[in-house]
């Protein structure tokens, strides 16, 4: 379930998001520069939006910048075929190492926010030592299982991480002498972690590094004789992953000003899977796709509150079996001939495996 | 810790084991058939419990009955999830476990939904009173689990090792294509499988009814332990999950009844991590997960 459109050479390959894709016909310039052109005109839209927001839809903006970090560092992860089932407790884990020192040590937001990615690479890296052993789904459930053991101390040690209770009165964020408190300035403070996340991830996922922890998801065996070292370039890609989490989680706290464990339960963690595979997670753009459309889908469905896991799981169900690429493989799969679709259809109902 | 709370102790850690075998072994036995794990596994439990409630409780049946009635219930959700998610999902692993995930999901909020969130159901318990083992008291209603368990896992193991179908079933978890080549349709044991685990965990939840808290979220807890459990055991390995349900349904209780129930877990993962980074392959496991 491959996008024909990500191996183009402009940074927002085409299709993705919304532009065309790179046909022979366009104009040079176009295809080396649009997709460039595309993201500044987003940049340029996130910077007018605020001031003709309502307050509640730049706190949602807020968290939405929140979610992108997760998402496109979950995804990541994932490169290297390690779907974790950790990355929002590692998100809890910045937004602790935030929530105490910001308030015992007094340390200010600028270094605080790269210090909790820190915390959280650092716990990712000892939790990685015995979740190396496993890979695949067993280090899916391994991740689960020591993102709920990270969880429950959390909720037991009451000092200092104050047990259910959590953490209050987190010191809100000052940077250079600007007050962080009000929405318009914290919205673009997250924006620029946001955008600074998004370029870095955008440029791993490019580099050598990236390739490399591509490789292994192809064929570990195969890596290892070229010379990568697979445990030591998955340990990267999760310590990578969780300090991205651990700045978002560093964000939500600041935010919040209180944090407990129920903020990181597994509940959120299923979204943040949603996000990605609805998105669909073989490109760099699909986990932004999914996580854009759901957040709208989740202010829409605000009114179901009770009824929304019931919603977005059959909804991950339903896009698993009919569309397993996500909705990045939505326009290829559109160029197909329907009678391609309708036999796939009657394949699902005669119960045979599709493909 | 004196005696009497001992052997108190003693007989509870015999009754999580079992509860805890009766989970695991389900979810072995579909791992080693699929390769591939039921997240909503936890949440099968859950429905078993609350097959119970509503036919016992709200339905006033006998509650052997109802337990009884709890079994093919849930094989019938474990073959659904077959047919409807691990069937379509095929080799693509991943999805289908994000697939369960998601199905567990939907589950709770299903049953959250008809019988409400709240708090606990309260359950009659059908059998009060306790047995009194030297000073200890150990109510009827946990005793009863214990053969009812060990009959269903010697159960299971005379349906795997005599009857054709489950040494059909034994030779698909060791090597699907050779078993193929020998005529057994792999579809239809994977479908076994997943019924064979339906059934183990809707009996578990079943027993485990008048005894646990009943709410849509039981769940959770039993299947983080269950996991657990099966790589400690080996993956696929059946007899490796009974053995490893023993050992931490021990942990588990003497731990809990030491301390708290939630330091008893977070014992359980860390006695997990150990064994990964000792023997990575489990305990009977014959290769790495």
């Amino acid at each position: 379930m491959k996008n024909p459109n990500d191996t183009a050479s402009s940074p927002v390959s085409g299709g993705a998001l919304g532009t065309p894709a790179a046909a022979p016909s366009q104009p040079d310039w176009q295809r080396k520069y649009g997709g460039w052109i595309v993201v500044l005109v987003i940049l340029g839209v996130l910077c007018v939006l605020p001031f003709h927001m309502k307050f509640y839809h730049i706190e949602l903006s807020i968290l939405y910048f929140m979610s992108v970090i997760l998402a496109v560092s979950y995804r990541l992860v994932t490169t290297t075929g390690d779907w974790g089932f950790a990355h929002i407790i590692l998100q809890g884990v910045g937004a602790y190492a935030t929530a105490l020192l910001a308030k015992h040590a007094g340390i200010p937001f600028i270094v605080m926010v790269p210090l909790a990615g820190l915390v959280a690479a650092a716990v990712g890296a000892i939790i990685m030592i015995p979740m190396l052993r496993t890979k695949g789904f067993a280090f899916f459930i391994a991740s689960f299982a020591f993102g709920e053991f990270i969880r429950m101390v959390w909720m037991k040690v009451n000092n200092p991480f104050g047990g259910t209770g959590g953490i209050v009165n987190i010191p809100s964020p000052e940077l250079f002498g600007l007050k962080l408190t009000s929405s318009v300035n914290y919205y673009f403070a997250c924006m620029a972690f946001m955008v600074a996340a998004v370029f870095i991830i955008w440029r791993l996922d490019r580099s050598r590094i990236g390739n490399a922890w591509k490789s292994i998801h192809t064929d570990d065996m195969l890596a290892e004789c070229m010379g990568i070292n697979v445990a030591r370039y998955r340990t990267l890609a999760f310590m990578v992953g969780s300090f991205f989490a651990g700045i978002a989680g560093a964000l939500l706290a600041y935010r919040m000003g209180s944090i407990d464990p129920h903020n990181f339960e597994i509940t959120q963690m299923v979204y943040l899977v949603i996000w990605v595979v609805i998105g669909g997670a073989s490109t760099f753009w699909g986990p932004l796709i999914g996580v854009t459309i759901l957040t709208i889908a989740f202010e829409w469905s605000r009114p179901l509150l009770e009824w929304r896991p019931l919603m977005f799981g059959s909804l991950l169900i339903m896009f698993l079996i009919f569309l397993p690429g996500g909705i990045e493989s939505l326009l290829p799969a559109l160029r197909r001939p329907p009678g391609e679709h309708y036999a796939r259809f009657r394949r699902w109902l005669t119960n045979n495996r599709p493909g | 810790m004196d005696s009497a709370t001992l052997i108190q102790t003693l007989l509870n850690s015999v009754v999580t084991s079992s509860v805890y075998a009766l989970v695991a072994v389900g979810l072995a036995m579909a791992f080693g058939v699929m390769k591939m794990a039921n997240f909503a596994h936890g949440e099968f439990f859950m429905v078993g419990a609350y097959t119970v409630y509503v036919l016992y409780q709200l339905g006033g049946f006998n509650f052997w009955v109802a337990v009884a009635l709890a079994i093919p219930i849930v094989a019938l959700l474990g073959v659904a999830t077959e047919r409807i998610i691990f069937r379509q999902t095929g080799a693509n692993i991943l999805a289908g476990f994000m697939a369960t995930v998601a199905l567990g999901f939907v589950l709770q909020v299903a049953v959250g939904r008809i019988w409400g969130v709240g708090l606990m159901k309260r359950i009659d318990t059908p059998y009060m009173g306790a047995a009194e083992i030297g000073d200890a008291f150990v109510g009827w209603q946990r005793l009863l689990v214990i053969p009812c368990a060990i009959a269903m896992l010697v159960a299971l193991r005379w349906f795997l090792y005599n009857v054709k179908l489950g040494k059909a079933l034994r030779a698909c978890a060791q090597d699907p294509e050779a078993a193929a080549l020998q005529g057994i349709k792999i579809r239809n044991m994977t479908m076994l499988a997943m019924a064979l685990a339906g059934a183990s965990a809707g009996l578990a939840g079943a027993l485990m009814a008048p005894i646990a808290a009943i709410t849509p979220y039981m769940g959770h807890g039993v299947v983080l332990i269950a996991f657990v459990i099966v790589i400690v055991g080996g993956m696929a390995s059946i007899e490796g999950a009974v053995i490893a349900a023993i050992i931490l349904g021990f942990i588990h209780t003497f731990v809990a009844t030491l301390t708290d129930s939630l330091i008893a877990t977070m014992v359980g993962v860390g006695f997990m991590a150990v064994t990964l980074v000792v023997r990575p392959q489990g305990l009977l496991g014959r290769e790495k997960p």
